[in-house]
């Protein structure tokens, strides 16, 4: 996946757009200020200056799918396992709640589940049916919407054929209106990722942790509303 | 120096008394006790039913409370058996009072500790897939988690102190069994395994007590290691160090050893020991407690000098909230109860009395608590990225069990205390006759308990208990 630091407004409909998608539940005001709220995908907000004229950087932070994931080597039942494909993948039914992988993610995109899930109504009769809902005490995080790949190397599967490129995206990449998410297969060297990753504004996140992310994000290094 | 028959009444009547007489006090403590505990398990219940929320964690501190106690009672476990090992080895004569209390300190606070990792887990019913068995799932734990390791690590010390404690613990039976009538001699004829007091077997104790004191030592210093690196693997800033290892074992030993000076003053207190555990052993292990707080010092400066010296931003970020922001009352009463107290306390001579080693391993203990704490939560709480730091505070749950723990220490010690004599009787005659435990006659265990055998010319000193003239 590639983040367009330059397109991002921040203005958060991949977050919404995960949610809908991925079934995360809904934590309620009291307990998203204690730290209990979970999204997938975030926007972080980093500003300097004071109201009127902060100066604002917009940055969405997901999993970052790494190739040398500190979370996964931890994780004392295979919870957090690394899929052929080269996914981080998190499998619920094997995760017991350590929460190591948790803390050692330098990009805290983990996420527990401290109570069952909820949803305020009427969201929950909008569950989608592709993804299972975690119960307490396990860890989710964002899957690069894997119930979208799979959907889609099924039916290429059946007619016989390769995947297309643009046959499926995830759920923040479809929904970001800038087009600042740009999801792809970055093995193929024609894809539109792969040659968004070649640009000179391309960078990752922490990369000096030494966890090889597969997001990269491009950015020029300008706040938001200053002239370029 | 002879021990003639008044002594060894004494001696028995002494240390035996424990097991055959109890106080109302006793069944008031165990009664009090036993209650925190229940109220400890019921706060666990309501855990597990309510949800973890109920606990204070949150993103991004995901470990706290929980594992704070885990380290800690792991640290309190090094005080029995590696200590009580490295002076068996090292063939200290005035170790022979102290070495069961302290071994069975290892024991129990080894169970304590080891139960925290489960009831921190989201899914604690499942705690058993650490486990290596041939499941149906056909899946192995990840032998690459520190997790895994820690399992190992624990179960391995843990049966090897428990083979400690009791290798030694049968005489001692035997030789109740030899003086109690009905119930207590069915019951302790069982535990003593048939023991008869044959130089043959007294022989296979002192060799197999031998080779448990060599092995346990690396247990012990692995299991610490192993601790410290569930902290030291993942990459979290001013977490991921190499001093952790020796860090957390010295911490280890020395939060256990004032654990032990603790545990001893009470017993001293309690069971009327005083004959037994003399300003002596307060004295040495106060010595010893002086120069674990000073190694303990040496390292705390090794991690946090090259941390400031390296001035890299994801650590500084972690490092001066310790130093002088919202962790710092906590990070400067660690280094009051660590260091400051207990070094001018025990460099003095006349302050290293029964009382001055109290007063310096009760802060101790409370500092080597904070310290873990403040190992845990302050890196946890800023990791890189600045959207996500956060903030913990504990909640009741987490306060109620941790109060739990330290009644269910103080309960299991007291009734170990009353099924097992807390100073090894056969020790003590041993050390009165000589260094060696080898010969010694099987009479010694047997009534009329006597020994007519002149002592070794070698013996200068027995246990305090025997200083007297003897006729």
């Amino acid at each position: 996946m590639v983040v367009d630091l330059d397109r991002c407004t921040g203005c958060e409909a991949c977050v919404v757009a995960c949610r809908a998608e991925n079934n995360v539940p809904t934590a309620g005001e009291d307990e998203a200020a204690r730290g209990r709220v979970i999204h997938w995908i975030r926007v972080e907000r980093y500003w300097e200056g004071e109201f009127p004229n902060p100066r604002v950087r917009f940055r969405p932070v997901l999993c970052q799918q790494c190739d040398a994931a500190p979370c996964e080597p931890v994780c004392p039942t295979y919870a957090s396992y690394h899929t052929p494909e080269g996914l981080n993948a998190q499998i619920y039914n094997r995760c017991i709640g350590t929460r190591y992988c948790g803390n050692a993610c330098p990009y805290t995109v983990r996420y527990f589940n401290f109570f069952n899930p909820v949803w305020d109504k009427p969201l929950h009769l909008q569950l989608n049916p592709d993804v299972s809902i975690r119960q307490v005490g396990i860890m989710e995080k964002c899957t690069f919407c894997v119930q979208r790949i799979k959907a889609a190397e099924i039916q290429a599967k059946a007619e016989k054929r390769d995947l297309i490129e643009g046959e499926f995206t995830t759920a923040c990449a479809q929904a970001c209106p800038p087009k600042a998410l740009v999801f792809g297969d970055l093995n193929d060297p024609q894809s539109e990722v792969s040659r968004l990753n070649r640009s000179n504004r391309a960078t990752k996140l922490l990369e000096e942790v030494g966890t090889r992310p597969s997001v990269t994000y491009l950015e020029r290094g300008t706040w938001r509303g200053e002239k370029t | 120096m002879v021990m003639n028959r008044d002594d060894i009444a004494r001696l028995n009547e002494d240390l035996l008394r424990p097991l055959f007489r109890t106080s109302g006090r006793f069944y008031w403590a165990a009664l009090i006790l036993a209650l925190i505990v229940i109220v400890a398990l019921a706060a666990w219940g309501y855990q597990l039913w309510a949800g973890f929320g109920v606990a204070g964690l949150n993103r991004p501190v995901y470990w706290a409370f929980y594992i704070t106690n885990f380290v800690f009672w792991i640290g309190i476990s090094h005080a029995g058996t590696l200590i009580s090992a490295i002076l068996r080895l090292a063939n200290a004569r005035w170790r022979r009072p102290v070495t069961r209390c302290a071994e069975v300190i290892t024991v129990f606070a080894l169970m304590i500790g080891a139960s925290f990792p489960v009831i921190h887990l989201g899914r604690p019913w499942l705690a058993f897939w650490l486990f290596p068995y041939p499941s149906e799932r056909r899946i192995w734990p990840n032998f690459r988690s520190p997790l895994v390791w820690d399992f190992f690590a624990i179960t391995t010390y843990l049966t090897g102190s428990t083979t400690f404690l009791l290798l030694p613990i049968i005489p001692d039976w035997a030789l109740v069994r030899d003086k109690a009538k009905g119930w207590r001699r069915k019951l302790y004829s069982v535990l003593a395994l048939g023991w008869r007091g044959t130089p043959r077997q007294w022989s296979r104790l002192e060799t197999a007590m031998h080779i448990m004191a060599v092995a346990i030592i690396p247990v012990a210093v692995s299991v610490h290691t192993i601790v410290s690196w569930d902290f030291a693997m993942a990459p979290v800033p001013m977490r991921h160090s190499t001093v952790f290892g020796p860090y957390f074992v010295a911490g280890a030993i020395f939060s256990g050893i004032a654990a032990l000076i603790l545990a001893m003053a009470i017993l001293r207190k309690v069971l009327h020991l005083e004959d037994y555990l003399t300003p002596l052993h307060f004295d040495n292990l106060g010595k010893l407690l002086l120069m674990m707080s000073l190694f303990w010092l040496y390292f705390i400066v090794a991690e946090r000098l090259t941390v400031w010296y390296g001035n890299e931003t994801s650590e500084m970020a972690v490092y001066w909230p310790t130093q002088r922001g919202p962790f710092a009352p906590l990070y400067w009463t660690m280094i009051g109860c660590n260091f400051l107290v207990p070094f001018i306390i025990l460099s003095i001579k006349q302050l290293r009395t029964v009382a001055g080693t109290v007063v310096a391993s009760s802060t101790i203990v409370v500092g080597m608590w904070i310290e873990r704490f403040l190992i845990i939560v302050p890196p946890l709480e800023r990791k890189y990225l600045p959207f996500a730091w956060g903030t913990y505070h504990p909640r009741p749950v987490e306060i109620i069990i941790t109060a739990g723990t330290f009644a269910a220490m103080a309960l299991l010690y007291l009734l170990f205390v009353k099924f097992v004599p807390i100073i090894s009787i056969w020790e003590l005659k041993a050390g009165v006759r000589q260094e060696s435990v080898v010969p010694i006659p099987a009479s010694l265990l047997r009534a009329p308990d006597l020994i007519e055998s002149p002592s070794p010319s070698g013996l200068t000193r027995g246990p305090a208990g025997f200083s007297r003239e003897v006729s």
